[in-house]
């Protein structure tokens, strides 16, 4: 559901639109156009900007070749692989090509940057667009020679013809470009076999790197705007409901650069009970904010506590409500005619983003237009609301693109950026609002606390005859794009991205899964899209349990999954994204347990265990494993992790080294999820806001790491997450095989460890 | 009363409160934004400096306490951003979101300016107060060892 909303290609890729390419003030553009539009003249529709809203791409005169990308720069080197992707088709000269990370604008499309989407939506669309470009290059380039079309060639920014040849951008220069395609002459294009690529799966540096060696990159934290004023915000003792009922500055007024405390006034309720410390400067407000006393009447959820949100959880699995995700016939008939059932609860804490560069924005009013300057990753998300904050239409709201010090989620919602246009309007001046690491941790939309129920029904023969999954967490899609809710079977709604996972691919007979909304955690907070979301909990889950299972049957976990692993029906995968389906999910299992020495002897209190997962969603599956090698001490019940083996099927890798450091990052954060990181609720509010308290992983404690992806020629998929959700149930699988210590709740403290030993 | 003292090499005088934090100081009222604000505690190492030459946090030094010394940001660390610590992180691909890694960098050059060779734990030990969040951790130990080593090249 998730890829029929936002991604508008069909199967083959490129319907309902054309490509056009006319000439522009930048040379000549290339751009997907709607079909209406075919018939028009190029340049007109470049000039008048009608093309559809969509990635695209310019050539110049001096051959520089300029790909916009919409898409946040968050570390995932994301305008390298896309530009690559054009390159390669386009065959230009890599040394040519440059990233434009744009401001929004409708001619763009949509911008959202998350769900490991990126590089699978755009691989296809991109390399038509490439490819359409050389081939008016090359016929161009052939009239410009002399030459018959069919005679020249595209290469490294030049068409050759028999010996003779011409620069890209001397065709730009001299040559007229416009064309129109449809979009069967678009398929028709013909798109390099794998063997014939040099740029998609080859190494290269990253662009966005050098810049990130010297200070130059500027991300939204060093963002200034003439005349601007400090912000710093006053956290209410809420997320929802809370009032200023009274403020007193007095000690505040003879401090240096103080200005005023202002209490916004919000018509989209994204900060209710907000007030601003302005100040000449940003220390000025931190000196000022610590001597000013607001009195706020709190909203709902003031006196919530972790437990409670487990505990409205467990009731909300104890009753029938919720959403039916998978609900396969006879599942009640088997677990009532079961020889036995095996059942398990997991549950996890609540995760902060932590992303370093604290959420920060400027608002400002320019030329009749609102502007944020901010980094952001769903900015299509948030300009309908900053739009309903300002009393304006969206479209009188731009956001200035900068580089993110961190998403991993968080930046999806761009909440942050509504009180910078509030006070930039109150104002009338630009506001900088910076949030302290304090701030940026209440005001985070963290990852839901979760509950989850699993239960399998087996025969007399120990046989898998059936299997339910209930799952509870704050929902974040409910809270911030319900429209991307989707109908269960019983016809109610849920949010997909907290329940991926858990419609998993092993074949368990009858299966049943159901998604519940913790209607208590959405009151309190807004629950956040966190790197992988859902398979942060189901995959906990399902991992877990089925190493359950197999230890419950008497067999290898391994050999376990690989019997259920059997690919038939749905589970066989369909084209193009799942092509082989679970097969392929057997084999980087089987190639990732034989390269850890699975069933070595390995020393006292040490372990080896394994997790499989097809990473975000079933319409996007990234097929992979990991086997975590701990240590635990069962005196203190500390576990050290001392090795990850993760080995990865994403079909066609396109920038290799990206690839790898995404993965690195990504099986870390499980492990930091799994070991170091979680915090709880008090009062409404998380407890653990800096890093006195909060210890993500930190380089003494990274394992070792062997990553390996499959050679592949499948659809491009998802890298940013799937590593993610992986690492967490192999490691407690891993404790189990190491001392028989069972774990079920994420983080795993050593006090968890010790207590299931005992 | 202004403070004075040396940012890369140049003299400055500010004319600010004396608790102000240094890390404030160098972007705000100096303009050098290299140097990050992650955690306000001294925690992350973001803001990260060299102080007379030793890694120091900016955000829990005030201005008044460096008064007369030597201050050198990321800005400041090479004429070209060519230190060889800069040139072992493109050489390994280091940063993803690049957001620690001015602090990473300038915290490991104060680590190579006393000890040449480092040991992974002299390099855990040197390290471990710098939170890097996207877990560039292996690159990170990888490109000190590269540039301790003589043999850095940014080629890649």
């Amino acid at each position: 559901m998730s890829k029929q909303s936002v991604n508008t290609l069909s199967e083959t890729g490129i319907s309902r639109r054309g490509f056009m390419i006319g000439a522009t003030s930048a040379g000549f553009t290339l751009a997907f156009v709607p079909h209406a539009l075919l018939s028009s003249a190029p340049a007109h529709a470049m000039a008048e900007k009608l093309f559809e809203p969509t990635i695209w791409y310019s050539i110049a005169p001096s051959g520089e070749v300029s790909v916009n990308i919409t898409k946040a720069e968050m570390g995932q080197h994301v305008g390298t692989a896309l530009a690559r992707i054009v390159a390669e088709e386009l065959e230009a000269n890599w040394d040519d090509v440059r990233v434009n990370h744009v401001d929004t604008e409708a001619k763009y499309g949509l911008f959202v940057t998350g769900g490991s989407w990126s590089v699978w939506q755009n691989f296809d669309l991109l390399s038509r667009a490439g490819a359409a470009g050389r081939a008016s290059l090359i016929e161009e380039g052939a009239k410009l020679l002399g030459e018959k079309a069919s005679d020249c060639v595209a290469e490294n920014s030049f068409v050759v013809c028999k010996g003779k040849r011409i620069s890209f951008g001397d065709i730009v220069a001299k040559g007229d470009l416009s064309r129109a395609y449809t979009d069967d002459q678009l398929a028709a294009l013909p798109i390099k076999a794998r063997k014939d690529r040099k740029l998609v799966g080859a190494q290269t540096a990253a662009i966005d790197i050098p810049a990130k060696t010297n200070g130059s990159t500027v991300y939204g934290i060093d963002a200034t705007y003439p005349g601007m004023v400090y912000a710093k915000p006053m956290m209410p003792p809420t997320r929802h409901g809370s009032v200023v009922k009274s403020v007193d500055d007095s000690a505040a007024k003879s401090i240096q650069g103080y200005q005023q405390t202002l209490v916004l006034d919000d018509p989209s309720n994204t900060v209710p009970g907000w007030a601003l410390v302005i100040a000449d400067s940003y220390h000025a407000a931190l000196r000022a904010a610590r001597v000013i006393k607001i009195d706020w009447q709190a909203g709902p959820g003031a006196d919530v506590s972790e437990a409670d949100l487990l505990q409205r959880g467990a009731e909300l699995l104890a009753g029938d409500t919720g959403s039916l995700v998978v609900d396969n016939e006879h599942v009640d008939h088997m677990f009532d005619a079961a020889d036995s059932v095996l059942e398990a609860s997991y549950v996890t804490n609540t995760v902060l983003h932590f992303q370093l560069e604290p959420v920060n924005a400027i608002g400002l009013q320019k030329d009749g237009r609102w502007e944020l300057h901010t980094g952001n990753q769903w900015q299509s998300l948030i300009l309908p609301t900053l739009g309903q904050a300002l009393g304006v239409a969206p479209e009188k709201v731009v956001m200035r693109t900068y580089m993110l010090g961190g998403g991993f989620g968080r930046r999806l919602n761009g909440d942050y950026g509504v009180p910078a246009l509030l006070a930039a309007k109150a104002l009338g001046k630009p506001v900088k609002v910076v949030f302290s690491r304090e701030d940026d941790s209440r005001f985070d939309s963290p990852r839901s606390a979760s509950v989850q129920n699993v239960s399998m029904a087996f025969d007399a023969n120990n046989k898998v005859m059936a299997m339910q999954h209930a799952a509870t967490a704050g929902w974040p899609t409910a809270a911030m794009a319900p429209f991307f809710m989707g109908p269960g079977t019983n016809g109610e709604k849920f949010d997909p991205f907290s329940i991926n996972g858990a419609n998993h691919w092993y074949d368990v007979g009858a299966h049943r899964v159901r998604a519940v909304m913790n209607d208590l955690a959405n009151e309190t907070f807004r629950p956040g899209w966190l790197r992988s979301v859902g398979p942060g909990w189901t995959n906990w889950a399902v991992e877990s349990f089925m190493d359950e299972a197999a230890h419950k049957v008497g067999v290898d976990p391994v050999a376990f999954r690989l019997q259920h692993l059997t690919a038939n029906g749905a589970n066989g995968g369909s084209a193009p994204n799942s092509v082989g389906g679970a097969k392929r999910m057997a084999r980087v299992l089987q190639r990732v347990a034989d390269k850890a020495g699975w069933g070595k002897k390995l020393p006292a209190n040490e372990g080896l265990g394994v997790a499989v997962t097809f990473g975000q969603e079933r319409d996007m599956p990234t097929w992979t494993g990991v086997v975590a090698h701990v240590h635990v001490d069962p005196a203190s019940g500390k576990v050290t992790l001392k090795k990850l083996n993760v080995v990865i099927d994403a079909g066609t890798i396109v920038h290799p080294d990206g690839a790898l450091a995404q993965t690195e990052g990504a099986a870390l954060w499980g492990a930091s999820m799994a070991l170091h990181e979680g915090t709880e609720f008090v009062d409404g509010q998380v407890r653990d806001v800096n890093l006195n308290s909060y210890q993500p992983m930190r380089m003494a404690d990274v394992p070792d790491m062997d990553i390996e992806f499959v050679d592949s020629d499948h659809q491009a998929v998802g890298l940013g997450e799937p590593a993610t959700t992986a690492v967490g149930p192999a490691i407690g699988n891993a404790i189990f095989n190491a001392v028989g210590a069972r774990v079920r709740q994420l983080p795993i403290t050593a006090d968890a460890v010790k207590a299931a030993l005992a | 009363m202004a403070i004075e003292f040396k940012l890369n090499g140049s003299a400055v005088a500010l004319d600010v409160p004396a608790d102000t934090p240094l890390l404030w100081a160098v972007r705000d009222e100096l303009n050098l934004k290299g140097t990050k604000f992650g955690c306000g505690i001294g925690m992350c190492g973001a803001c990260t400096v060299h102080i007379d030459g030793v890694a120091q946090r900016s955000c829990i030094t005030t201005v008044a306490a460096v008064a007369g010394k030597n201050i050198t940001t990321i800005e400041g660390l090479s004429e070209n951003g060519d230190h060889p610590l800069q040139q072992a992180w493109v050489a390994t691909q280091t940063p993803q979101c690049g957001y620690c890694q001015s602090g990473q960098i300038m915290q490991a050059a104060s680590l190579l300016a006393t000890n040449a060779a480092p040991t992974d734990a002299d390099i855990d030990e040197a390290m471990n107060g710098n939170l890097c969040r996207c877990m560039a951790y292996a690159r990170i130990k990888k490109a000190i060892k590269l540039a301790a080593s003589g043999e850095v090249n940014a080629n890649v």
